[in-house]
Formats: C-alpha cells, structure tokens, sequence
C-alpha cells in the first residue's frame, strides 16, 4: 500500500507513509465509515414509544421513519423501533407529518 | 390470568387538576373492582402535542401501569373512550416484552461474565477499564458525504 501512490489505500491502517498521507487522502474515492446500529452497538433492548429522545433521531424533519439503509439499524431493531414510533404517535408525542 | 398492561392517556388541557385526579380514580376504581392492581401511576404533566387533536394544542399526559385480565383492560377501554374529556388513549400489553428484555441483558452479561472468568479477569468490569482501543476512530469522517448523515 504504501509503494502504491494516489490510489488504493483504501484501508485506514496507520501507514508508514506519513509524508504521503496528506496527499494521499485527498485523491482516495469517497470512503464511508460502516454503518452500525446504534441499539446494537449502545445495547439498548428495549425500544419504548415512551422515550421521544430516543426516537427523534429516526424520525427526520418531514416526520418519516427513518430508513434502514441511511441509519443502518439493524432489521430487529428497525422493527421495534417502527412499532415504538408508530405508538407515540398515536399519542401525539411524534407527528405524523409536517406541514 | 393476570397480565401487565401500561395505559397512557391524554387529559384535553382544559381539565383542571382536580378533574384529572378525579378520573385517576376513577380508572382506579375500575381495575379495583375487577381485581387487577394499579402498579404504578406517573404524570407526566402538561406538554405540547405533536399535532392538533381536534383544537387542542396541549395535553395532559398521564401513565398506569396495571395488572389485570383482558376483560379488565376492555372495561376500561370502553369508559376511556366515552369520557370527553380524554382526547386519546392507548393500551400496550407489556409483560411479554419485558420478559424478552430481561432475558436478553441477562444472556448478555452472564456470556460477558463467562468470557472474563475463562480470560482470568474479575466477572464484573472494573472501573477504569474500558473500551481503549482506538478511541479517535470515530471522528474520522473527514471523507463522508454529506446529506446521509443521521441527523
């Protein structure tokens, strides 16, 4: 990796090339970190519609859930969390949409 | 057959304190008479709602937790609904999932248990001693898009 200029890197291992790494980071394609679920890595079990602090980061501004693919919940999880949201809304602690 | 049921309801902002505390015990007595506790009761004041009910901006929001059958819960379904002064409620049945919680933390830690006993450590974590590892690893997103961001 480090014979290699511009191109490749890739990982993000510590290289000895440290000259390089400025350059190097620039030309690299778009790197996205890995996404991972946020109950699963925080441990929280229990998904409640009770907790709105809980649930707002997954209910964005124009009041949908939030899909898996951009928060990269885990498919268990998405599900409660579907049901958990869909519960405090009923109870008008979440909104349904925005105007 | 007794289960546990949480009950959360919303009081029209209308109502004065002494009209919420008078359907507290009203919903008291129903799970009374037909044998079911009142386990716990939590009010959670007034707040905003999320969207308007009919004119209503604000609500009092107000949370039984109560053991009971479903009869019970039916009964009070009922009342809940023909009380005008109530703008919505909802009944969740709860003990089946907190039996799945529970029983998951407790997989958790006596696995994390076990892996520490068999590495020779003290089961329990001990303070100080953490995740260290790469603790910058995090902040590195110097290339992420934007946009895709959870917010």
């Amino acid at each position: 990796m480090n014979g290699r200029k511009g191109f490749g890197g890739g990982g993000r291992g510590k290289s000895s090339g440290t000259q390089q790494q400025g350059k190097d980071a620039q030309r690299r394609p778009m790197f996205r970190r890995r996404k991972v679920c946020k109950f699963c890595s925080d441990k929280i079990d229990d998904i409640n519609y009770k907790d709105v602090k809980l649930l707002m980061p997954f209910v964005p501004e124009r009041a949908k859930v939030l899909p898996r693919r951009i928060s990269g919940t885990c498919a268990l999880h998405q599900r409660k969390l579907r049901t958990a949201i869909m519960r405090a809304r009923q109870l008008a602690l979440i909104p349904y949409t925005t105007e | 057959m007794s289960r546990k049921y949480e009950l959360v309801y919303v009081v029209s902002p209308d109502a004065t304190d002494d009209q919420v505390a008078e359907l507290h015990t009203q919903v008291e007595s129903i799970v009374q008479r037909m044998n079911g506790q009142l386990e716990k009761t939590d009010n959670w004041g007034r707040r905003k709602l999320a969207y308007e009910i009919g004119r209503h901006k604000e609500g009092t929001y107000v949370l039984e937790i109560i053991n009971g059958d479903g009869e019970l819960m039916k009964e009070i379904d009922r009342r809940l609904k023909v009380t005008d002064l109530i703008i919505r409620h909802l009944v969740v049945r709860v003990d089946e999932e907190q039996a799945v919680v529970e029983r998951t933390k407790n997989r958790r830690t006596d696995t994390s248990r076990r892996r520490r006993v068999a590495r020779g450590l003290p089961p329990e974590r001990q303070p100080g001693e953490g995740q260290r590892g790469e603790p910058d690893d995090d902040r590195d997103d110097r290339f992420d898009m934007g946009g895709e961001e959870m917010r």
